[in-house]
């Protein structure tokens, strides 16, 4: 599964994007914020407090809810300020 | 129905008038421009894009408001990139029969990209860089236009 990232949260991972393996278990976009937070320092802080994060699956907003049954790309990223 | 995310500038008024060219039904167009504002002594303001997406969720948003207003034509640019003070950040161009689904539609549109298209701004003075908030003013100024999300 390829993640992809934007504004401070890609600057607190380091990365703009990557491509897992995802473990067990991992069935929504919550389940893979908490394992992404245990993967190092730069993710605990981007997932800090994680109901500010966005999240959007194959290029569509969804809630942490959401199943990550057939996503290829999930993004998160701050709330939006474009406009 | 024109949807273009850019990092090159782009002209307004050519972008209107190419809503109505050679037609005569059109009797409303509405445009607003978004610039970037000089506030603070900002030197500059950066935006992060996922560009992709931008496309889809703006096209998304032009959909949902042509199913709700009756649109003859609509044009969406936002722009990407390094912007200076008066530098043009987006266009919302509308065009209807009649002004008031004009109306309604450019402002519709432009309350729901500011808070679902994906657009991050970065402000940039003589200090240093910071990352815009979210403001709760755009949350509820597309909440006004519930129920449709």
């Amino acid at each position: 599964m390829r993640l992809v990232y934007f504004a401070w949260v890609r600057e607190r991972i380091g990365v703009a994007d990557e491509t897992v393996e995802l473990p067990a278990g991992i069935a929504t976009v919550g389940d893979l914020v908490a394992w992404l937070k245990t993967r190092g320092e730069g993710y605990d802080h981007a997932f800090e407090n994680p109901a500010v994060v966005r999240a959007a699956i194959d290029r569509q907003h969804v809630k942490p809810d959401a199943s990550l049954i057939g996503a290829r790309e999930v993004a998160f990223f701050p709330p939006m300020t474009g406009g | 129905m024109t949807v273009r995310v850019q990092t090159a500038p782009f002209d307004a008024d050519a972008e209107t008038a190419a809503l109505t060219a050679g037609r005569t039904d059109i009797g409303a167009v509405v445009s607003f421009t978004g610039l970037c504002r000089g506030d603070d002594g900002l030197v500059a303001m950066t935006l992060d894009c996922y560009v992709e997406m931008a496309e889809a969720e703006i096209g998304r948003l032009v959909e949902t408001a042509r199913a709700r207003w009756p649109l003859e034509g609509v044009t969406v640019i936002h722009r990407h990139g390094r912007l200076l003070p008066g530098d043009p950040i987006v266009l919302v161009a509308v065009a209807s029969r009649h002004r008031r689904a004009a109306f309604a539609a450019a402002e519709f549109l432009m309350d729901y990209l500011k808070t679902r298209a994906p657009f991050w701004k970065q402000e940039e003075r003589a200090g240093g860089t910071a990352w815009v908030e979210a403001t709760a003013a755009d949350d509820a100024a597309a909440a006004r236009w519930a129920p449709e999300r």
